[in-house]
């Protein structure tokens, strides 16, 4: 009854509306037993940092198709931190130049994921990035 | 900062409120000494249930009434409002998709609310082990209100009217004839009936219904059982030997989406709250619920105390004699106490 649960956070931060590959996470890691908060589309950093701090997510996803990765994700770790929430892990998801993924790893991304990518990866990666043991 | 350290919560800092609510959740033993310290603290708090079948819009009236209740009616304060929403986890996989948030985005910025989405990990009542405990918690850290909105409810998930001293069932058209409105459960909890989406085709017709329902059950709530424990316990209101006039159940119509009929709710609800406090039947409430805590505590311990002292192998020697039939369950019973 009273046991550890992996906690994340998916949010689509910034104008596209597209949120097929935020639900398509989200459904993924639930299946892979974990607490998944979705947040819907059009969040600013400010909302997702707030959405992290009341639910106290360890990792949070990010799904950017608009282009604007460059901007809106160093700007969510940014308020992450102001947060007080440094040891929150952030992926990315969504239509990266391959590029820009480097920028992104340096302002503590671990990672980021393109189309066809096989979701059972991406939970097995929250779980070496937590260090935890799964369920 | 130690985030479990009681005066952080009661100064409001809020990350170390969400890892209170964490530590408490995963059953960590630091939650529960940091609920002992809060405790003599809470009892203040109007918990406000809000429970209704899926996709009857539970999330948007609960964004309408935390921006409606904010700012208290009387006295002009800004109060402070927590949301507990919970959702169902999944029985096969143990996980959850919580998207309750996604109904209440015009509530983030707002340093006065606090969010925070549950998942049910196997409880079966609406609410999750830990959502009392939540409250706890969130009372201690000075929220006035806390609104808990349930996982989406049929018909016997009642937990609610142990835990909230107002419940509000959520209704909307097309979901049922008159026969379900008078079927046993999660009507009879209501302090408050909403039928929501009342623009749809059908609205009138389910208000008719949960009226006609109302006037048939005289007074309708859970005031029954809890006025005759008032006068047991209340002997200061028992002398006037005039009985306690019944809350009559409204039941409100809402457009949630549009904020239609919110400000009417709201006056319900603080209605319903002075009618407890001026009846004493809030402190009654409050004393069920702390006595059926204390009996599940007590069942959780004597349960594991049995557990310690019994011999598994005579343990498994009665359990297979009872498979066999050669004992009654009664006797492996005896057997084993």
């Amino acid at each position: 009854m009273a046991e550890r649960k992996i906690r994340v956070l998916i949010a689509k931060p910034g104008l596209d509306g597209h949120d097929r590959g935020a639900k398509v996470i989200a459904r993924a890691l639930r299946d892979a037993g974990m607490e998944v908060i979705y947040t819907g589309l059009r969040q600013t950093p400010e909302m997702i940092a707030e959405a992290a701090l009341q639910e106290d997510v360890k990792i949070v996803g990010l799904s950017i198709l608009s282009g604007a990765h460059n901007a809106l994700v160093p700007a969510v770790i940014d308020k992450l931190a102001e947060a007080g929430l440094d040891d929150v892990k952030v992926f990315v998801g969504g239509i990266i130049p391959e590029n820009d993924i480097p920028g992104l790893m340096a302002h503590g991304v671990y990672a980021v994921y393109g189309p066809g990518t096989d979701t059972t990866k991406v939970a097995e990666d929250i779980k070496t990035a937590l260090q935890t043991q799964p369920d | 900062m130690n985030p479990l350290d009681p005066a952080a919560l009661r100064q409001g800092n809020r990350l170390a409120l969400s890892r209170a609510l964490t530590a408490v959740e995963n059953g960590d033993p630091a939650g529960q000494d940091l609920i002992s310290a809060l405790f003599p603290h809470t009892g203040d708090a109007h918990l406000i249930g809000v429970t209704g079948a899926p996709g009857t819009g539970k999330s948007t009236l609960v964004n309408q009434l935390a921006r409606a209740l904010r700012k208290d009616a009387k006295t002009g304060e800004q109060l402070k409002i927590a949301i507990i929403a919970v959702d169902p986890t999944s029985p096969f996989t143990g996980g959850a998709l919580l998207g309750d948030r996604i109904r209440m985005q015009d509530l983030t910025g707002d340093s006065g609310i606090f969010i925070r989405s549950m998942a049910s990990r196997g409880a079966l009542g609406g609410l999750a082990h830990s959502t009392a405990a939540f409250t706890t918690l969130l009372d201690g850290a000075g929220f006035d209100l806390i609104l808990i909105e349930t996982v989406g409810a049929g018909q016997a998930e009642v937990d609610i009217a142990q835990l909230a001293h107002t419940v509000i069932v959520v209704e909307a058209p097309g979901l049922g004839d008159d026969i379900q409105a008078i079927k046993a459960g999660i009507l009879e909890i209501a302090d408050i009936l909403v039928v929501n989406k009342s623009d749809q085709p059908g609205a009138e017709n389910t208000v008719r219904a949960l009226s006609a329902m109302l006037s048939m059950a005289q007074g309708g709530g859970s005031l029954p059982l809890a006025s005759k424990h008032l006068r047991q316990s209340q002997p200061g209101h028992a002398k006037s030997a005039e009985p306690i006039p019944g809350w009559q159940t409204p039941v409100q119509s809402v457009i949630a989406t549009e904020g239609q009929g919110i400000a009417d709710l709201v006056k319900a609800i603080q209605a319903h709250g002075d009618y407890l406090r001026q009846t004493g039947l809030w402190q009654v409430k409050e004393a069920q619920r702390l006595e059926k805590d204390l009996q599940s505590l007590i069942q959780d311990k004597v349960m594991q105390d049995w557990q310690k002292s019994v011999d598994p192998d005579r343990y498994t020697k009665t359990l297979e004699d009872l498979i066999q039939r050669k004992l009654s369950p009664m006797a492996a019973l005896q057997l084993l106490t």
